[in-house]
């Protein structure tokens, strides 16, 4: 517990948010830029070497590997953008379920124990590439103006209505729906990852405290801490699902025709 | 005497993260309560008609996460009112 607190860098009880700044490892590259790096490497040697050579009576490492990429596939992609449409979009989906997927569980992962998507600028880059093939796959499909009647335009809606209408279905889908997929997994993680702090720093606390009643308490906080990794990563795996799930929504939700 | 009190207290205690606290407490009251219905819904179809849960989870958690997200960016906005 006392290495999870110093590898933390943490400074003192009530942690907040600096304790999410980590000092550079060298030069300017500091531990999630480290990790995200290694999670590349990580997902993309996983399945090289799972996918070598396939068989059609899958070994057990094969069928492992076959489960995440249907669970992409099937689940979340031809899910949410149709049968008719989905394919293209498969390896983008996937890629985003597993890359978020494995930056999350760092979060629980002992020595590396940091979340990479709790500092705002990873979700960001994440997002701008969804933001930008959403709308390129809708200006292509329904044309420049098109697209903007599609989205400000929904159909069997009274016409007086489109006054209200037609401004918030804009905002809603050029800025906040996008906005919050990456305002989502980044308060997520960072919520976690504070709640694991509050109570690791906090048996810490309770341990040094200067009277002597207190310091078994601090006993209770690290088995709280505990059960809390638990629910960890329970949100982190819900979380990378989540993403793609939505990532995949608002591509078919840009995709489909009228009706 | 109580204006001098008064101004003492402006002066030295800073109350923002409390009333944060407090804020962030009331705003997660209603995530908490429109999560609650999203899946007492779902428990309810399912008690119904039990082979659509596979279809209901996936609506559920859709409308799961527009909800949840209230109650993340209250937590955001707890840590900038906090630090103000």
């Amino acid at each position: 517990m006392r290495a999870l607190v110093l590898a933390e860098g943490g400074s003192g009880f009530p942690p907040g948010a600096d304790d999410f700044v980590l000092p550079p490892i060298f030069g300017s590259v500091t531990k999630p830029m480290v990790l995200v790096v290694l999670s590349v490497i990580i997902i993309a040697t996983y399945f090289l070497l799972a996918t070598r050579n396939l068989k059609i009576v899958p070994s057990k490492s094969q069928f492992v590997a076959e489960t995440i990429y249907d669970f992409g596939r099937n689940n979340i992609a031809r899910e949410q953008i149709g049968t008719k449409d989905f394919r293209p979009f498969v390896p983008l989906i996937f890629s985003l379920f597993t890359f978020v997927l494995v930056n999350n569980l760092f979060g629980i992962i002992p020595i590396l124990q940091f979340p990479t998507m709790s500092r705002i600028g990873f979700p960001i880059a994440l997002f701008i590439m969804v933001y930008l093939t959403i709308h390129a796959v809708g200006f292509k499909r329904h044309g420049f103006v098109g697209y903007f009647k599609h989205v400000m335009f929904p159909p069997n809606v009274p016409k007086a209505i489109y006054i209200l209408l037609a401004p918030i279905e804009f905002v809603q889908r050029f800025v906040f729906q996008p906005l919050f997929l990456a305002v989502r997994v980044f308060a997520a993680m960072f919520a976690g990852h504070l709640l694991l702090l509050v109570f690791t720093l906090g048996g810490t606390a309770l341990l040094e405290a200067s009277t002597g009643f207190l310091k078994p308490a601090s006993v209770v906080s690290w088995a709280i801490a505990i059960a809390m990794t638990f629910l960890e990563a329970l949100i982190e795996v819900l979380q990378a699902y989540i993403f793609a799930l939505l990532s995949a929504n608002f591509i078919g939700a840009a995709l489909a025709q009228e009706h | 005497m109580s204006s001098i009190v008064l101004a003492e207290a402006a002066t030295s205690v800073n109350i923002n993260a409390g009333l944060a606290a407090i804020g962030y407490g009331l705003g997660a009251v209603g995530p908490g309560i429109g999560v609650g219905l999203i899946w007492a819904a779902v428990i309810n179809g399912t008690a119904r008609q039990p082979e659509a849960q596979s279809k209901l989870m996936g609506i559920a958690w859709i409308s799961f996460v527009l909800v949840e997200v209230l109650a993340l960016i209250g937590l955001v906005v707890y840590f900038i009112a906090s630090a103000a």
